[in-house]
């Protein structure tokens, strides 16, 4: 049985101002547990929207999402979302903020130490425990965020666009240390992205959505070795980005035209 | 040290200025008596003990006002940024109360307080609670919505995320409106102690004034307008401690 069942889905954006919009249509999918799952579409397309849905923190109106057979209502640790700008607590340090999920989940102070101290070592921030994350780069905000969700344990890792804002090195860099955290470590992960290249090197499938409003417009299989270091130019891998690229540039081509479209009525 | 030295030599010139002014006879020693002799009436008015007791019985009122405007201030301004109906109900009234000057209450708290301490803790609470609220409210309704997603996934309940996050998120606006209320509380104390007390700073001014001791009336001036800048110096020190993760 799937762990995630998402059924029929549809939802409605709702603008403080102006006519509400359909922003997913009729979204069926299911993930299995350690599944690593990519949403993978143009920008507005809903594909957030839809994470966020599955996090709990929007209301499922149309539609039905499960986790275990059972519907969701609002979020959960069993959930742990990473945000494509951090979401950092500003005023807790690397530590205090690794440390925060833990205290909610009311682990005992010298384990939730030890614990915290272990992901600040395993995401490469030895050093910085005390740190405020004004004081980080990008690339180590991100590692805080991630060490600071991988921490509680979740078993199911939501990410939205995590590694968007940051540089290209830094983002590969981020890249194989997620798929080495997550082979180490499986969980579920369901990683948004409108990077083609990214979605085929890190997902075992890629789900390709449309522009708004958005459905699932394709379910593409991307499994490879992910730890041959000569995988970006192996053709497989060169193919399977290309069939996904075609799927996409539609979708995106579409998108720009409804914006320009749109903006003159 | 010495940049406050070259940050503050505009008030020594202002202090010699006074002091040529008076001591030339330019202006009636009633209307400015020279500075050395308020700086003498100073040490005798602290000697006799009518200085510090005044400033005790001031200061406790301030201190007490602005404690309950900062309580009341802040939980108001974030209950209407996170709760609907407070904020139906509330809003209405404190965009009336909000521009009324302050002082037009000195005679209302007195009459349902008396001369005490209670009418001018009840006026400095009244008076500087909105600018607290106000901070609050505005800083708390920014929260930014993912941080509020973070705790709540994290397995923060709704109370204790409002707690760890828009309590935090709302800090540096209503620290701001914080700084507000306490210039506020000097101006709200000094004008009801001058009108209606038998106790305080206020009071001291205006006994002094009416019996024609301008110098130990000057000192107390000075003395007021010195604890007003020391306070706000102490405060934004505060807020440098509270805000070190900011910068």
């Amino acid at each position: 049985m799937a762990q995630i069942e998402i059924d029929r889905v549809r939802h409605l954006y709702r603008p403080p101002r102006g006519k509400p919009v359909l922003a997913l249509e009729d979204i069926s999918l299911e993930v299995r547990e350690r599944e690593f799952l990519a949403l993978l579409g143009p920008s507005g397309c809903g594909k957030s929207t839809l994470l966020y849905l599955i996090g709990g923190f929007l209301p499922v109106e149309g539609g039905r999402i499960a986790i275990d057979g059972k519907a969701i209502a609002g979020p959960g640790p069993d959930r742990g979302i990473v945000f494509q700008h951090f979401a950092l607590f500003p005023w807790k340090t690397v530590r205090g903020n690794i440390l925060y999920g833990l205290e909610r989940q009311g682990m005992p102070r010298a384990e939730r130490e030890k614990r915290a101290q272990d992901f600040i070592d395993l995401v490469g921030l030895t050093g910085f425990e005390d740190s405020f994350p004004s004081h980080l780069s990008g690339g180590m905000k991100q590692r805080t965020a991630i060490a600071r969700t991988l921490a509680f344990d979740p078993k199911i890792l939501l990410m939205d666009e995590p590694f968007g804002a940051l540089d290209a090195q830094t983002r590969h860099l981020m890249q194989m240390e997620l798929l080495g955290i997550w082979q180490r470590t499986p969980k579920t992960v369901i990683f948004v992205t409108h990077d083609v290249q990214e979605a085929v090197y890190l997902a075992d499938r890629v789900a390709v959505m449309s522009a708004r409003p958005g459905r699932i417009k394709a379910m593409v299989d991307t499994r490879f070795d992910k730890n041959d270091k000569g995988i970006f130019r192996a053709k497989p891998f060169v193919d399977k980005v290309d069939e996904l690229w075609n799927l996409v540039r539609d979708e995106a081509i579409k998108a720009q035209d409804a914006r320009i479209g749109g903006s003159g009525s | 040290m010495s940049q406050a030295l070259v940050r503050y030599a505009p008030l020594a010139l202002v202090a010699l200025a006074w002091e040529l002014v008076a001591r030339l006879g330019l202006v009636s020693s009633a209307a400015l008596p020279p500075l050395s002799k308020v700086v003498v009436a100073w040490i005798g008015l602290l000697q006799s003990g009518d200085l510090v007791a005044a400033a005790a019985a001031s200061l406790y009122r301030g201190g007490a006002g602005l404690a309950l405007a900062i309580a009341f201030g802040a939980a108001l301004g974030i209950a209407m940024a996170w709760w609907r109906p407070a904020n139906a109900f509330m809003s209405p009234l404190v965009e009336m109360f909000y521009p009324m000057p302050k002082s037009a209450l000195i005679p209302v708290t007195v009459i349902w307080l008396g001369f005490g301490d209670g009418s001018k803790i009840l006026l400095i609470f009244l008076g500087c609670m909105l600018p607290v609220t106000l901070g609050a409210f505005n800083g708390a309704r920014s929260s930014d919505r993912v941080l509020v997603w973070s705790a709540r996934s994290m397995g923060a309940s709704r109370i204790r995320m409002l707690w760890d996050v828009v309590v935090p998120s709302a800090m540096p606006e209503m620290l701001n409106g914080v700084r507000t209320a306490l210039a506020l509380s000097f101006i709200l104390l000094v004008s009801s102690e001058l009108i209606v007390s038998r106790q305080g700073l206020g009071y001291l001014i205006g006994y002094l004034g009416a019996d024609g001791a301008y110098e130990p009336m000057f000192a107390v001036v000075l003395t007021v307008a010195f604890l007003g800048f020391a306070a706000d110096r102490l405060y934004m020190l505060v807020v440098r401690r509270v805000m070190a993760w900011r910068d």
